[in-house]
């Protein structure tokens, strides 16, 4: 009883104590509020400028403050003109694109044909990370100094989906810094677009020191119309997440990126802070290793139990995603049926195999396991939401249910090295999120559900290689079909077959979470890109 | 002297070979560079070529020597992860690094120094007990926890200073830049340097009562009291004076130390140094910074051992040069 | 090591200053000016029998602790985030509150400590081990041996604890892949530790043999013939026990600081058998958001440890030191 008064008293204290500290800090930095420079910090860095070397959205999100797309996206994520005014499709084979007039590169160097024909070429280069934005077999020509015709193979309806990241560079400008061809990790001498930028959006990047600091300017005659109120903008990685919270709550930022869910009710609290949520479009979902005979870190030799539909639908009941959500994500995550978010694909009537232990131990008595078996699971420790948490309360989970999980949770850099192509897809259990780039079922469905070979020919992100011949064919249906409802109905009938035999467990849609100080106003995207020209400093 | 200082610095040489040995097995045999390179799309003949390029079909010894060669030149070769040369980056953050650890040994000096004097003189005065408690606590408290602990109170919930990262610096002569000179870099470095100097200031005062101790049961400290010289003058101008010695080493050989704990420090306040740079490599699997950073530390070490060994020949004769007892 | 024949004389070696530095010097400290020392120091019979209880409750951790926090089928994530018992939210099955897993606070700072401790000793013997038996050497040989021995010491001075030890950790974690890492980890930690402290025993030794071997009695035993090991391990290495164990009784509360710091790196036990370190690493993600018992728990006793064990190291230098009495 004295001890809880104490500790009331002392967290009273600290409470006022703070209120005190607002006060003085709100003094301290009114000056720098005058000069209207945002001081934004996430957790992880900015490394390379070049803006194809990594389809990574963070990156991409940066670099789409300084450089644009021929399309861009707007606050709800449908697509606007960007330096294309307009296009058209001519015939299903044939795109022509009306560019911008007027437009500047921050170099004075004028946005025309040439640079998009160049942009094109550089982007499918080697050492491009974004080959997937344009067709290799595509064929472009220039018409005249603002027009561009796209000439393709086979019909594209979704052709220009993720042209919002695919930034147009000047040509001029990489021919005279040797950055014609994208810097990738094997050139030992990257050429200067690695650390520079020459864009025609509305910030130019004044100074950049990767994992340390990135000063961004305003620039004068960008050819929008400016939303923002910014003169500038500073940007700070900063990876622990207490000192990344810290830093909002004592005024040292304005705008951080993302806030653990654990302190959004702290954010919150604070009278001059506060959390922005919402959706967010990634799916977060565990895999099995469905191509290999046996499994490597199984107790069971000979075959493996993840081949059997019965089996994976037993581990997918045995989880209570309900409680990893309320839980572990504190409310902020929804549990989703498929693989796709919700406000991109609507489920209809395909629902989630509810959570029933019994059921689960059933399934797998009877697929031949009634006192289960082990076998180790794969999980980042950095990358989304709490990641490593999720791993540690389905493996508690699946223990009741006799199947004994040895996690092996690790930062990114060497979880995505083991379980990805170049190492060898080495995992036979794993946690993976996925946002589709286009923000369409198809891109789901061919990077994390189509047949791969052990080189990664195939669904290049279907770490467990699940394979079923008739979801490969639907996907080939959907990516030329161009009437929207049957469109849809191949779709549904392609997440119908995975979800009946277990493909993956779906898990939830995590929730984006920014904390920001109170005088400032930003558009938070459900993609989670931070874009700056949607801020204003009060 | 001279033939000594030869030996001494053949030795070092030695010992930096033999780091350098460490450095590139690591480099070369700890996760394979070629894979590190490149993208998932590479072909085999492209990584074969890659392979060829980067001279790992040499024979190992050959390898080696170009490494070392290489090394004394700074050259390092690309980061994996930032794709910038090595030397670049870590001259980029050797400021920042050396700037906190300057300043926490200045701090746990100018601390520890006049708290183990006085806890040597009073032994069992109640603060004498109380600064060795302090100091014992300081030592059990792992630095990450008195790190996040100070961020808690002194940036969240006082809100007196900064919480992470080094303010605002200015650029001297375009090679080295300095958080010294400005406000916000001042007050950036207070947390940091606490954090980072309160072990080697418990260190300092348990040392400086330890010696103080040992000379004032010397007898010429004896004589001095039976001579009728003052407290004072015993004390200081007498007794401290003999501990400063062993104390100044100490210090500069912990200054390597402090430097290599920074790693901690860094992490814990963003502080955009080596240690931050090197924590992150280890995460990232980033061998060429790996590498360049256990040499650089490496280094610097055999740097201040080899000084502080002149300087001990040099202040005290008694110290035979080479050879030893047995 | 002209004198030593690989696991034969490791053992030999341990008998041999079992027998005599054990048996005999204990005998004799019971009577001595130590014992006197230590019934006279309230604050030292307090850190004993402090380190005695938290060894003992880490050695019984299965008995003592109210629940199994290793065994995953028993925690629930619904049981998560409960405060202490005295709290208005508290939950009468979980003292000290329940942690982001809904694992009991104090289960597994129990268990975490048995590996934190385990850890702890295993690499002050590694090193204790490797350190006199090198410093031995090198003193009683002198000559080449000594100065190899001596520089591969400062090799070792090179590189502080924490990098050696990150770099061990590092290699062994590529070398082994993830899943068999997980498996030796804790054969690793205790190399990396180990290793990184051995030279401060070898320095000492090889001092204090240097003085020794000397000494009259050392070249007696040497002109009857007694074999160079037997007078190492007989004669001169009793007479550098006392600094050695002052060194070991530090070097454990470093070692428990130590693997502390590397599991908060996140290099160290794997989060799903957490050790003293491990736990304050996830706490320390809950400290803002109110849930300070999952780290503050983990924090003190991890404090009280190092602290009582570092005393306990205080008052033996101090003892050990006749000058200071």
């Amino acid at each position: 009883m004295n001890r809880q008064s104490f500790l009331s008293r002392a967290a009273g204290a600290a409470v006022r104590a703070s209120f005190v500290a607002g006060a003085l800090t709100a003094a301290t930095f009114s000056a720098n509020a005058q000069d209207k420079t945002l001081r934004f910090a996430f957790q992880g860095t900015l490394n390379a400028l070049d803006p194809y070397s990594l389809n990574e959205t963070f990156t991409l999100g940066m670099l789409g403050n300084v450089y644009e797309g021929l399309t861009k996206r707007d606050k709800d994520l449908t697509i606007i003109p960007g330096l294309a005014e307009s296009w058209e499709t001519i015939d299903p084979l044939h795109w022509r694109f009306h560019l911008r007039q007027g437009v500047k590169f921050a170099n004075g160097n004028a946005f025309t044909a040439d640079d998009v024909l160049f942009s094109a070429e550089r982007v499918l280069a080697d050492g491009s990370d974004l080959k997937t934005r344009i067709p290799a077999d595509s064929v472009w020509t220039k018409v005249d100094d603002h027009t561009v015709e796209v000439e393709l193979k086979t019909p594209n309806p979704i052709l220009h989906y993720e042209w919002d990241t695919w930034y147009i560079m000047d040509k001029e400008w990489a021919e005279a810094e040797g950055a014609t061809k994208p810097v990738s990790a094997k050139d030992t001498n990257p050429g200067q677009a690695a650390y520079k930028a020459n864009g025609t959006g509305p910030f130019t990047i004044e100074s950049h020191e990767p994992g340390v600091k990135t000063i961004f300017k305003t620039s004068a005659d960008w050819w929008g119309t400016v939303e923002h109120n910014l003169d500038g903008v500073v940007f700070t990685p900063i990876a622990s997440d207490a000192t990344r919270v810290a830093a909002l709550l004592s005024g040292d930022v304005d705008l951080i990126e993302p806030v653990p869910v654990q302190d959004i009710d702290r954010v919150n609290s604070d009278p001059n802070t506060e959390a922005l949520t919402g959706p967010e479009l990634r799916v977060i979902h565990l895999g099995f290793n469905q191509m290999r005979d046996e499994l490597p870190t199984s107790n069971i030799k000979g075959k493996n139990p993840f081949k059997d539909p019965n089996v994976r639908k037993a581990l997918y009941q045995a989880i209570d995603i309900e409680a990893i959500d309320k839980r572990v994500m504190r409310g902020l995550a929804t549990p989703v049926p498929l693989l796709i978010a919700p406000q991109l694909h609507d489920a209809a009537d395909l629902k989630r195999w509810p959570n029933d232990v019994e059921a689960a131990k059933k399934l797998l008595a009877d697929a031949g396991y009634p006192d289960g078996f082990s076998v180790g699971m794969d999980c980042p420790n950095d990358r989304y939401v709490n990641d490593e948490q999720i791993c540690q309360a389905v493996v508690s989970m699946l223990a009741k249910i006799g199947v004994t999980v040895n996690l092996n949770a690790q930062p990114k850099a060497k979880y995505f090295a083991k379980v990805l192509a170049p190492g060898g897809y080495d995992t036979d259990f794993y946690l993976l999120g996925w946002t589709p780039g286009s923000f369409d079922s198809w891109n789901v469905l061919v990077n994390l559900a189509t047949c791969r070979d052990e080189t990664g020919k195939g669904g290049p992100f279907n770490l467990g290689g699940y394979c079923n011949p008739k979801v490969d064919e639907l996907a080939k249906q959907i990516v030329v079909e161009t009437d929207t409802a049957r469109r849809n109905e191949l779709i549904q009938q392609a997440y119908k077959i995975m979800l009946d035999e277990t493909s993956h467990i779906p898990l939830h849609q995590q929730s984006l979470a920014w904390g920001k100080r109170k005088n400032l106003d930003i558009a938070q995207r459900a993609d989670d890109q931070v874009l700056f020209y949607w801020a204003k400093l009060n | 002297m001279f033939a000594f200082a030869i030996r001494r610095l053949i030795q070092a040489a030695g010992v930096m070979l033999v780091v350098a040995l460490i450095s590139f097995l690591m480099f070369r045999f700890v996760g394979d560079p070629v894979n590190q390179l490149v993208g998932v799309d590479t072909t085999p003949e492209q990584r074969a070529q890659l392979r060829e390029d980067l001279g790992l079909n040499d024979p190992v010894y050959v390898q080696f020597a170009r490494f070392v060669g290489k090394a004394a030149r700074f050259d390092f070769g690309i980061s994996y992860q930032i794709k910038q040369p090595v030397a670049q980056l870590i001259a980029s953050r050797l400021p920042a690094t050396l700037e906190l650890s300057f300043v926490s040994a200045i701090f746990a000096l100018l601390v520890g120094l006049p708290m183990g004097v006085y806890t040597g003189l009073y032994r069992d005065t109640l603060l004498s007990r109380l600064f060795l408690a302090i100091s014992l606590v300081g030592i059990s408290l792992p630095t990450f926890l008195i790190g996040i602990l100070l961020i808690f109170i002194f940036s969240v919930n006082l809100g007196w200073l900064p919480s992470f990262g080094r303010g605002e610096t200015v650029s001297i002569g375009g090679f080295w830049t300095t958080g010294l000179l400005t406000r916000s870099g001042l007050v950036s470095l207070i947390l940091p340097a606490i954090t980072l100097g309160l072990f080697q200031m418990t260190l300092i005062m348990r040392l400086v009562r330890g010696e103080m101790l040992e000379v004032l049961r010397t007898d010429y400290i004896k004589f001095a009291r039976a001579r009728g010289l003052s407290r004072r003058a015993i004390n200081f101008g007498h007794a401290l004076k003999n501990t400063l010695v062993p104390v100044i080493t100490i210090t500069g050989l912990q200054i390597g130390s402090i430097i290599a704990f920074s790693i901690i420090t860094e992490t814990v306040f963003q502080w955009p140094g080596m240690g931050l740079l090197f924590l992150q490599a280890v995460q990232n699997v980033d061998i060429p910074i790996m590498a360049a950073y256990l040499l650089l530390i490496a280094f610097l070490f055999t740097l201040i051992n080899f000084i502080v060994d002149l300087l001990y020949v040099a202040v005290d004769p008694r110290i035979r040069l080479g050879g030893t007892a047995g | 090591m002209p004198y030593f024949t690989g696991e034969e004389s490791k053992a030999r070696a341990g008998v041999a200053a079992g027998d005599t530095a054990g048996r005999g010097a204990f005998a004799r400290m019971l009577d001595s000016d130590i014992w006197y020392s230590f019934r006279h120091s309230p604050l030292t019979i307090g850190a004993a029998i402090v380190s005695l209880i938290l060894v003992l409750a880490a050695l019984f951790a299965p008995i003592v602790a109210p629940h199994d926090p290793f065994d995953p089928a028993s925690i629930s994530i619904m049981d998560s985030f409960y405060p202490p018992v005295w709290s208005a939210d508290g939950q009468s099955g979980f003292l000290l509150g329940t942690d982001d897993q809904g694992r009991d606070v104090l289960s597994t700072i129990l268990y975490g400590m048995r590996i934190s401790l385990a850890v702890g000793f295993a690499s002050v013997l590694l090193a204790m081990m490797l350190g006199v038996t090198l410093g031995l050497v090198a003193g009683y040989v002198g000559g080449v041996t000594d100065t190899i021995i001596m520089r591969i010491a400062d090799v070792q001075l090179t590189f502080p604890a924490i990098l050696t030890a990150l770099l061990i950790d590092g290699v062994a974690r590529a070398l082994a892949g993830p899943q068999a890492y997980d498996e030796i980890v804790f054969g690793v930690l205790v190399l990396a530790i180990g290793l990184s402290f051995w030279v401060q025993y070898a320095r000492t030794v090889r001092g204090s043999v240097l003085v020794e071997a000397n000494k009259e009695y050392v070249l007696a035993a040497r002109l009857i013939g007694l074999r160079p090991v037997t007078i190492m391990f007989r004669h001169v290495l009793p007479n550098v026990l006392g600094p050695v164990l002052v060194i070991a009784t530090i070097n454990l509360a470093l070692a428990i600081i130590t693997e502390a710091t590397l599991s908060f790196l996140g290099v160290g036990v794997p989060s799903t058998q957490p050790s003293l370190g491990t736990l304050i690493r996830i706490g320390n993600d809950y400290l803002f958001s109110g849930e300070w018992w999952i780290t503050i728990f983990p924090g003190i006793t991890l404090a009280i440890l190092a602290l009582a064990v570092n005393l306990l190291g205080d008052w033996l230098r101090d003892a050990l030191n006749p000058k200071l009495r």
